[in-house]
C-alpha cells in the first residue's frame, strides 16, 4: 500500500503525546502549574490534530487511509506501519476527545508526584493511539504492552487503599494474555517465512492475505491466543475480576480512561485480528463467545446490583455493557458489527461520564459507599441533571447514544446466520431490564430522599471545571442518540466489506458489496503489491 | 398543514429546551407556565389544522400521509427514519394529547404555584408531551419505541418529582422508590417490544407500520410467529397500560403531583398500549390466541382493580385503580375485535378521568395536601365548582345515559356479548357495577356527610380560575363527548356514528380478517341490544343507590361490613398481595442469589481464588526454587550427580 498523501497528519497525532511526554520530563517538578498546562495543551493539540483526520477521511474508500511505513527492524520486516479505517478513526477520535477531559478531572485530586502523573497520562495516550493505528503486529504488540506501564503506575501510585493489589492483578492478568499473543505473532511471521519465496514479516496487511491459507487446526490455536488476550482486556466473563479492583482503586481519570478507551482495545483487537485474520475460526467460535457475552451481560448486571460501592457498581456495569459489544462482534452481521463499533464509542462516553460523576461525589465526600449518601439532589441539583443523563445513556434510553448500539447488537445477534439462535438476543435483552434496576436504584439511594447525613449538608454543586468535563460528553451522547449517521457512516463501508468477505468465504455468496475479493496472495509478491514503502 | 406535522412534537420540545435551560433564570412562574402552555397549545392548533385538512380528503387519501424528516439509524440492510404518519388514528390521539395536555398545563400553573421547582415541573411536562407525540405519530416501531420509553422516563421523573417526600406502599418508602418501580416494571414490558421488533424485522424486512400491516394482511404468515410477535408486543402493553401481570406500578405512581396523574397516568400515557394494538390491528387480528389472551387479561384486570378500588381510602388511589380497571375494559374491547369501541373509550375516559383527577387535585389543594377521604366530608359547600364538575365526571364514568361514558362503555359491553360471550358481558357488567359503586362512594365520602377534618388546621377553599376553568371544559367534554359514537340502536338505524366512520379505514383489514375467522357470527336482534343496554344501565344505577345508602350520610355500616368480612376485606385492602408475592418470589431471591452466590462465591472465591491461587503458587514455587540457589558448591555438585545418574538411567532403561 503506498503512502497516502496526508499520512503526516496521522503520524503527528500519534507523536504529539510522545513529544509532550518528553517535554514534561524536562520541566522542573516544582512547576506543577506548568506541567499541568503543558500536558493539557498537548492533549488539546492532539485532539486538534486528530480533527483533520476526521474531516479528510473518505468514507467511500475501502482500506486504510493516511497510511505510512517507517521501517524499524529489518530482520523481522517490522515497521511503523500506521493507517486508519472507519473503525480506528472513531476510536482515535474517542481517545483524543476523552484525554483532555480526563486530564481536567485530575487537576483537583492529584496532589502528589504531579510531574510523574502527567507524564504517565501522556504515555498512556501514546500507547492507546498506537494500538488503534498500528498495522504491524510487532508495533501493535509494543504499544499494547506499553500501556501496562503507565496504567500500572497510575493505579499503583495514585490509587486508593488496596492499590498495589489491584495494580499487580491488572498487570498479571493482562500480561498472561499478551504473552500468548506474542507467540502467535511470532508464529505468523514464521509462517510467512515458510511460504515459497516468503520472509519473516509482521506486516498486518500481508498477514491478513496469507492467514486463510494456514491449516485450520493451527488457525484455531492462533485465534485462541489472540482471543484470550483481547477477552481479558474487554473483559469478557470469566476474565473480568481484575476490572472492579482496578476501577475502584484507580484515580477518577484512570477509571475514565480505563472504561472510556482501554477496554475498547480488547474489542478492537477482536475485530481487527480475530475476525479479519481468522474469519473461519471466528465462525467456529462465534457461538461460545456469544454465550460468554450473554453470561457477562446478565452476570455483570446481577453482581452490579448488589454492590454497595458506587464505583464498583459502575465497574460491574462495564462487564455487562461490554458483553453487548462482544455479542455484536460474534454475530458477524453488518448490523451487529456496526452496533458493536458505535457501542464502543457509546460506552466510552456514558461510562466515562458515570465515572466522572462518581469522581465528583468522591472529591466532595471521600467515600463511595451508597449508604453514605441520600437526598444529594437537594444540595447538588445541577450535578443531578448530569448524573441522570449519564445513567439514562447507560441504560440505553432511546434518543441517547446507548440505545443505538445496544439495539443494533441485539438486532444483529438475532438475525445472525452464524449464531442462528434468537436466544442470545432474548437473554441479553434482560440486561436492558437489569441495567435499569441497578443504576436507577443506585441513583435513587444516592440522589433522592432527604439529605439526612450531616456530612452532606453543605456539598457544593458543580464547579466550572466539572462543567467543562461533563458538557462535551452530553453533547455527543445526545448527538449519537439522535443522529448517529455522522459517526456510523464512517465505519459503514469497512463493516460491509469485512462481513462481505467473511460471508463469501463461509457461504460462498454475500449480499454486501465486495470492493476487492480476498484471495490468498504469496507474501513475496503481495509485499510488492502493497509496496511503495 | 399535514406537511407541518413535525411542528406538533417540535413545539413542546422547544418549550422543554427553553424552560430546561432558562426556566430558573426567568424566575417567573407566569412566564414559564405560559411558555409551556403555549408550546402545547400551539401543537394542538397545528394538529387541528392537519385534522381539518384530513376531513376534506377522501378516506383513502387520509391514510397516506407520511412525513419523512431524516434517517435515524442505518446499518447494513437495516434502515429507520424519523418519520411521522398522519392518519385518522394518529391525529385523533394527537388531538387528545395536545388538547387535554393544554388544559392540564393551564391547570398546573395554579396547582404548582409556589413550588420551588416550578420550572422543572413544566420542563418535564413539555418533554412528556413531546415523547407522547412521537409515540403516536411515528411511522415505525422504533420511533414509537423512542416515545414509549421516553414517556416512561418522564413518568419516572414526574413520579419522583418531590424526591424528598415519603410515600407509603409495599416496599416503598420514598416517592423515588415508586418512580423506580414504575420505570423498571415498564422496562420488563419494553423487553417484550424489543424482541418483537427483532422478530418483525426478521419476517417482514421492515419496521414501518404500513409495510408490516400490509404484508400481514396479504396472509401466508406462520401462525406461531404471529402469536409470538403479538404476545410480545402485548407484554409491552401490559407494562405501559398497567395490566396483569405488570399493573402493579400505577397505584404507586400516584406519588407524583396530581396534574401528572391526570395527564400521564390517566388520559394519555397509559393508553399507549391500546394505541400500539390499534396501530397494528391487522397483526393482532391474525392471532386468535393473542386476542383471547388480551380479552382474558383485560376483563380480569378490570374486575380485580375494580374490587380493590372499593376499599381504598386515598382519593388518588381510588382513581388509580379505577384507571387500571377502565384500561382493562379497553383491552377487553380490543380482544373481541371492537377496535373502534376501545379507541372510543380511550377518548371518553381521557375526558372524564382527567376531569376526576384534576378535581381530586383541586380537593387536595383546597385541603392542604390531605388525600385521605376518611378525613374529608361535606366539602360540597366549600368548593362548589369542584363538586359539580366532579359529580359530572362521576356520572360519566359510571356510564349513565346520556353522558359520554355510557356510549363507550355500552359499545364495549355490547361487543363483549356479540363477539364474545354472555359470560364476558356479565363480568363486564359486574366491573361496571363496582365502578359506579366505588366512584359514588368516593364522591359521597368527599363531598357529603359530616366534616371529618380538623377545622383548626384545615380551611377548605375553592381553587383559582386557572384550575376551575379546565375542570369546566373537561366536564363539558365528559358530558357530551359520547355523541361522537352514537350506536345505530339508539339513532333509530340512522348512520350517525361519526367515530366509527372516521376510524373505519384504519381497521378495515383487521375487521375483514376477523370476519373471516368468525363465519358463524349470528345476528342479534335490536330488542336484545336494547335489553342489554337497559340491564347494564339499571345495574350501574343500583351500584349508585347502594353507595348512596352506605355513604351519603355518615354511618357505621361500612365499618361493620368490613369487620364481618374480615378475610375478604384484607385481601382487597392488600391488593391481593401481588406486590408481596412478586417481592418474595422474584425480587428477594434474585438479590440473594446475586449477592451470596454470584458475587461472594463465583467472583470472589472461585475466579479470584484461581487467579490469586495461581499467583500464590508461582510465588511459593519461586520461593522454594530460590532455596536451591544456595551458593554452596557441594550442593551443586550433589545435584549434578543426581542429574547424571538420572540421565544414565534414562539412556539405559528407555
Amino acid at each position: 500500500m503506498p503512502h497516502t498523501e496526508s499520512a503526516g497528519m496521522l503520524l503527528l497525532t500519534l507523536l504529539l503525546p510522545l513529544f509532550g511526554f518528553i517535554a514534561v520530563l524536562f520541566i522542573d517538578k516544582a512547576q506543577e502549574k506548568a506541567i499541568r498546562f503543558t500536558t493539557m495543551m498537548i492533549s488539546l493539540l492532539t485532539f486538534g490534530f486528530s480533527l483533520p483526520l476526521w474531516f479528510s477521511f473518505n468514507s467511500s474508500i475501502d482500506g486504510f487511509q493516511f497510511y505510512t511505513n517507517i521501517p524499524w527492524i529489518s530482520s523481522t520486516d517490522s515497521g511503523f506501519r500506521i493507517g486508519i479505517d472507519g473503525m480506528s478513526l472513531l476510536l482515535v477520535l474517542l481517545t483524543t476527545f476523552i484525554m483532555p477531559i480526563a486530564l481536567l478531572s485530575s487537576f483537583e485530586p492529584i496532589k502528589k508526584r504531579v510531574k510523574e502523573y502527567y507524564a504517565m497520562m501522556l504515555l498512556l495516550e501514546l500507547g492507546m493511539l498506537g494500538v488503534f493505528i498500528s498495522l504491524d503486529t510487532m508495533v501493535f504488540y509494543v504499544f499494547w504492552e506499553l500501556i501496562l506501564i503507565p496504567m500500572y503506575f497510575l493505579i499503583g501510585i495514585w490509587g486508593g487503599k488496596d492499590r498495589i493489589y489491584a495494580a499487580v492483578k491488572f498487570f498479571l492478568y493482562t500480561l498472561v494474555g499478551s504473552l500468548l499473543m506474542l507467540l502467535a505473532i511470532v508464529w505468523l511471521g514464521l509462517y510467512a517465512k515458510g511460504l515459497p519465496g516468503g520472509h519473516f514479516t509482521t506486516d498486518f496487511l500481508v498477514l491478513r492475505e496469507i492467514a486463510p491459507s494456514i491449516p485450520m487446526d493451527i488457525q484455531i490455536w492462533l485465534f485462541l491466543a489472540f482471543a484470550l488476550s483481547f477477552c481479558i482486556k474487554v473483559p469478557l466473563m470469566p476474565f473480568h475480576t481484575w476490572l472492579p479492583d482496578a476501577h475502584v482503586q484507580a484515580p477518577t481519570a484512570g477509571s475514565v480512561i480505563l472504561a472510556g478507551v482501554l477496554l475498547k482495545m480488547g474489542t478492537y483487537g477482536l475485530i481487527r485480528f480475530n475476525v479479519e485474520l481468522f474469519p473461519m475460526a471466528m465462525h467456529q467460535f462465534a457461538v461460545p463467545i456469544a454465550w460468554l457475552s450473554v453470561a457477562g451481560i446478565i452476570y455483570g448486571a446481577l453482581v452490579a446490583m448488589v454492590q454497595t460501592d458506587i464505583k464498583k457498581l459502575v465497574a460491574y456495569s462495564s462487564v455487562s455493557h461490554l458483553g453487548f459489544v462482544v455479542l455484536g462482534i460474534a454475530s458477524m452481521t453488518p448490523e451487529g458489527l456496526q452496533g458493536a463499533i458505535i457501542q464502543m464509542v457509546n460506552h466510552g462516553l456514558s461510562t466515562g461520564m458515570l465515572f466522572l460523576c462518581v469522581g465528583a461525589l468522591y472529591e466532595r465526600r471521600h467515600t463511595r459507599e451508597i449508604s453514605e449518601f441520600g437526598g444529594i439532589t437537594k444540595v447538588m441539583p445541577k450535578f443531578a441533571v448530569f448524573f441522570v443523563i449519564a445513567i439514562l445513556a447507560s441504560v440505553g434510553l432511546p434518543g441517547l447514544n446507548g440505545f443505538i448500539g445496544e439495539f443494533l447488537t441485539l438486532f444483529g445477534a438475532f438475525q445472525s446466520p452464524f449464531l442462528n439462535n434468537p436466544w442470545f438476543s432474548i437473554l441479553s435483552s434482560t440486561g436492558v431490564i437489569f441495567s435499569a434496576v441497578y443504576l436507577l436504584w443506585m441513583f435513587q439511594r444516592v440522589m433522592f430522599g432527604t439529605n439526612d447525613n450531616p456530612s452532606n449538608h453543605s456539598l457544593k454543586d458543580l464547579h466550572r471545571s466539572e462543567y467543562w468535563q461533563l458538557v462535551p460528553m452530553v453533547i455527543f451522547i445526545v448527538w449519537i442518540g439522535i443522529y448517529p449517521s455522522t459517526f456510523m457512516s464512517k465505519s459503514e463501508l469497512y463493516v460491509q466489506t469485512l462481513i462481505g468477505k467473511v460471508e463469501k468465504k463461509i457461504f460462498g455468496t454475500t449480499k454486501y458489496p465486495l470492493i476487492k475479493a480476498a484471495t490468498s496472495v504469496e507474501p513475496g509478491t503481495s509485499n510488492e503489491v502493497h509496496g511503495g514503502h | 398543514m399535514v406537511e407541518l406535522i413535525y411542528l406538533v412534537p417540535l413545539l413542546p420540545l422547544i418549550g422543554f429546551l427553553i424552560i430546561g435551560f432558562f426556566g430558573k433564570k426567568l424566575n417567573n412562574e407566569k412566564l414559564v407556565g405560559a411558555i409551556a402552555s403555549i408550546a402545547v397549545g400551539g401543537a394542538f392548533l397545528v394538529a387541528l389544522g392537519a385534522f381539518l385538512q384530513l376531513t376534506g380528503e377522501s378516506s383513502e387519501a387520509r391514510t397516506e400521509h407520511i412525513v419523512r424528516l431524516f434517517t435515524w439509524i442505518q446499518a447494513g440492510s437495516f434502515h429507520i427514519d424519523i418519520a411521522y404518519q398522519v392518519d385518522q388514528l394518529s391525529i385523533l390521539y394527537t388531538l387528545i394529547i395536545t388538547g387535554i395536555g393544554t388544559l392540564i398545563h393551564i391547570y398546573s400553573i395554579g396547582y404548582m404555584h409556589g413550588d420551588k421547582s416550578f420550572p422543572r415541573f413544566f420542563a418535564y411536562l413539555n418533554l412528556f408531551v413531546f415523547m407522547m407525540l412521537n409515540l403516536v405519530l411515528a411511522n415505525n416501531f422504533v420511533l414509537t419505541f423512542l416515545g414509549w420509553e421516553g414517556v416512561g422516563l418522564c413518568s419516572y421523573l414526574l413520579i419522583g418529582f418531590w424526591y424528598d417526600r415519603k410515600f407509603e406502599g409495599s416496599h416503598i418508602v420514598w416517592t423515588g422508590d415508586a418512580a423506580k418501580k414504575a420505570f423498571i416494571v415498564n422496562r420488563i414490558g419494553d423487553f417484550g417490544v424489543l424482541i418483537a421488533m427483532c422478530l418483525i424485522y426478521m419476517r417482514f424486512g421492515s419496521l414501518e407500520y404500513t409495510t408490516v400491516n400490509m404484508a400481514a394482511a396479504s396472509g401466508g404468515i406462520d401462525a406461531g410467529l404471529i402469536t409470538a410477535i403479538t404476545l410480545l408486543l402485548f407484554l409491552g402493553c401490559t407494562g405501559k397500560s398497567a395490566q396483569i401481570p405488570l399493573g402493579i406500578w400505577l397505584p404507586d405512581a400516584m406519588a407524583g403531583p396530581t396534574p401528572v396523574s391526570a395527564l400521564i397516568h390517566a388520559a394519555t400515557m397509559v393508553t399507549a398500549g391500546i394505541f400500539l394494538i390499534a396501530r397494528n390491528s391487522t397483526l393482532f387480528a391474525l392471532s386468535d390466541t393473542t386476542m383471547a389472551i388480551i380479552t382474558g387479561v383485560g376483563i380480569t384486570t378490570a374486575l380485580i382493580a375494580a374490587t380493590i378500588g372499593i376499599v381504598q381510602n386515598d382519593i388518588k388511589k381510588v382513581l388509580a385503580y379505577s384507571t387500571v380497571s377502565q384500561l382493562g375494559f379497553m383491552f377487553m374491547a380490543l380482544g373481541v375485535g371492537a377496535y373502534t369501541a376501545a379507541v372510543f373509550h380511550v377518548m371518553t375516559h381521557a375526558f372524564f378521568k382527567a376531569l376526576l383527577f384534576l378535581g381530586s387535585g383541586s380537593v387536595i389543594h383546597g385541603m392542604h395536601e390531605e388525600q385521605d377521604i376518611q378525613k374529608m366530608g361535606g366539602l360540597k359547600k366549600y368548593m362548589p365548582q369542584t363538586y359539580i364538575t366532579f359529580l359530572l365526571g362521576t356520572i360519566a364514568i359510571s356510564g349513565i345515559f346520556p353522558f359520554s361514558g355510557f356510549f363507550s362503555k355500552d359499545e364495549i359491553l355490547w361487543n363483549a356479548y356479540a363477539n364474545g360471550s354472555p359470560i364476558l358481558w356479565g363480568a363486564g357488567v359486574l366491573a361496571a357495577f363496582c365502578t359506579a359503586f366505588y366512584m359514588f362512594r368516593l364522591l359521597y365520602l368527599t363531598f357529603y356527610g359530616e366534616e371529618r377534618f380538623d377545622h383548626h388546621h384545615v380551611h377548605p377553599h375553592e381553587s383559582p380560575v386557572t384550575m376551575t376553568l379546565p375542570l369546566w371544559i373537561l366536564a363539558i367534554l365528559s358530558v357530551f363527548g359520547g355523541l361522537l359514537g352514537i350506536p345505530k340502536a339508539l339513532s333509530g338505524g340512522a348512520d350517525i356514528n361519526i367515530l366509527e366512520h372516521w376510524l373505519e379505514p384504519i381497521f378495515a383489514n383487521a375487521n375483514s380478517i376477523l370476519a373471516s375467522h368468525h363465519t358463524n357470527a349470528h345476528h342479534h336482534s335490536l330488542a336484545l341490544e336494547w335489553g342489554l343496554m337497559a340491564a347494564s344501565l339499571a345495574i350501574a344505577i343500583i351500584g349508585i343507590l347502594y353507595a348512596a345508602s352506605l355513604y351519603k350520610k355518615s354511618s357505621s355500616k361500612p365499618a361493620e361490613m368490613a369487620a364481618k368480612n374480615k378475610g375478604l376485606y384484607n385481601i382487597l385492602w392488600n391488593k391481593y398481595f401481588v406486590d408481596e408475592i412478586y417481592h418474595n418470589v422474584f425480587v428477594a431471591p434474585m438479590y440473594k442469589i446475586s449477592l451470596d452466590f454470584l458475587w461472594k462465591i463465583v467472583d470472589v472465591q472461585i475466579i479470584d481464588g484461581i487467579v490469586n491461587g495461581s499467583a500464590r503458587a508461582i510465588a511459593v514455587s519461586a520461593e522454594n526454587l530460590r532455596k536451591i540457589q544456595s551458593g554452596i558448591a557441594q550442593n551443586y555438585a550433589l545435584m549434578m550427580l543426581f542429574g547424571i545418574v538420572a540421565i544414565i538411567a534414562w539412556m539405559v532403561f528407555a
